[in-house]
């Protein structure tokens, strides 16, 4: 089997330079990768475009990095739960292109399947559709949308082994999976590391070939954005 | 008049057996409250849920399973969880037989405005364009005028669009009301004790009206 263990995020994140685009998995605070946010902010890359549904809350998640300017451009579909990004944003300081979930997702996916550009019905009609290609197909309009190019993944699994291969555990699959499929370079962390042959190929979410670098994470916090509950 | 329960209770009985459900934000959420006892429905969440629960217990969230409003859920028995993108897949698809969600403004043709004004800040239309663009069966639940009392149903939406030609069906606080496929919304029922006056007062768009007009049970 090929190798893909790296030590730790410091030793994933190599090769990742100032002006890059860069997918992070997650959805809101949910299976983001946290060892990966935490070491690119001790490595002060800067001018990052970040592929990401959210952009965090102000202390934790991809918040962090907007605290340390280090984030150019913003490609996200819900963006709402952060003082610092409206700062930013209304300031001019950051740019930020707001595209519909359902096509982020797809142009993320798209880019794992080679596919360079697809037809989606999402936008039509509005302001979203500005300066695209429209295909009229069996007498419905659709917007060509391009698969992303991003010069790094990064995504947070449940289990991976070290031949790369991933498990996603429950609502924290999100755009982790697409985005594990999507970058030139994905770079994998988990929660449990284990020897190939300990995972069940057929309960594999996305097979190693995709990923090119994983660790075992630590200290992960988990937290929760929205806490609901009901009385016993 | 109707409350934002009112309302609710109102739409979940279009919520039929068998049907695979995606309910937005705000009055949307509470109609899961009010689905008929003995019917079987499942509802889709499009962070990667089908068949999603109520709020766990306390002391039983899990951070790993939340939904669409980031809120920690539990899942029914039969759930699935998938990625974001097999989540838009299955809505593109149309598989997804009824979505139920709010709005700032209708159109009489059936267009929708929803996700951004202008000079104020904006979060985003999240799944919104990719839901109104394919579902089947499009829901709106929300007051008839806004806080300065202005009509939220007009000939053409103001507002930047969410969604062009796609929503088939309003309940209000005061009227339920269908949009027609050549256009124009067809007073379906009261609320109770709204006079049909009241609901032509409060609708800016091209009001239809046949009839008598019934009152509504809910």
């Amino acid at each position: 089997m090929i190798n893909k263990v790296v030590a730790n995020a410091e030793e994933a994140l190599k090769g990742i330079e100032d002006g890059m685009t860069i997918m992070m998995g997650g959805f809101g605070l949910c299976g983001i990768p946290e060892n990966s946010i935490t070491a690119l902010i001790k490595k002060g890359t800067k001018n990052l475009t970040c592929i990401s549904n959210n952009a965090g809350v102000d202390d934790f998640g991809l918040g962090l990095l907007l605290q340390t300017k280090q984030i150019k451009k913003m490609i996200s579909s819900y963006v709402g739960e952060n003082a610092e990004f409206e700062r930013q944003m209304l300031s001019g300081e950051l740019e930020v292109d707001l595209i519909p979930q359902g096509t982020l997702a797809t142009r993320c996916l798209m880019a794992g399947y080679g596919i360079p550009f697809f037809p989606t019905p999402a936008g039509v009609g509005t302001e979203v559709a500005n300066g695209k290609q429209i295909i009229n197909w069996k007498g419905r309009d659709y917007l060509i949308e391009e698969a992303f190019e991003a010069d790094f993944a990064i995504v947070k699994a449940w289990k991976g082994d070290t031949a790369g291969n991933l498990i996603f555990r429950s609502t924290a699959r999100n755009f982790n999976q697409p985005m594990s499929m999507g970058g030139k370079i994905t770079i994998a962390e988990v929660e449990e590391l284990v020897p190939a042959g300990q995972l069940q190929p057929d309960q594999i979410h996305t097979p190693g070939i995709y990923v090119h670098r994983i660790f075992q994470g630590n200290n992960y916090e988990k937290r929760i954005e929205q806490r609901t509950v009901r009385k016993k | 008049m109707l409350d934002k329960n009112g309302i609710a209770k109102r739409i979940a009985k279009e919520v039929k057996d068998g049907m695979y459900v995606n309910l937005g934000i705000g009055i949307p959420t509470l109609v899961a409250n009010f689905i008929p006892e003995g019917i079987n429905v499942e509802l889709q969440s499009e962070n990667g849920i089908l068949g999603m629960g109520p709020f766990p217990f306390e002391g039983e969230e899990d951070a790993d399973l939340i939904n669409a409003g980031k809120q920690t859920v539990t899942l029914l028995d039969g759930a699935s969880i998938f990625d974001s993108a097999m989540s838009f897949g299955m809505i593109r698809a149309q598989k997804v037989d009824l979505t139920i969600l709010g709005a700032m403004e209708v159109s009489e043709t059936g267009d929708i405005a929803n996700w951004k004004i202008p000079g104020k800040m904006v979060k985003g239309m999240g799944g919104a364009m990719d839901l109104v663009a394919s579902a089947k069966n499009i829901i709106v639940a929300m007051q008839h005028v806004n806080k300065a009392g202005e009509s939220k149903l007009l000939p053409k939406c103001e507002l930047p669009l969410t969604g062009i030609k796609c929503v088939k069906k309003i309940v209000t606080e005061l009227a339920v009301l269908e949009v027609l496929p050549e256009g124009g919304f067809k007073l379906l029922e009261r609320a109770p004790g709204v006079s049909v006056e009241e609901i032509k007062k409060a609708t800016a768009g091209k009001l239809l009206i046949d009839g008598e007009v019934p009152e509504m049970i809910i």
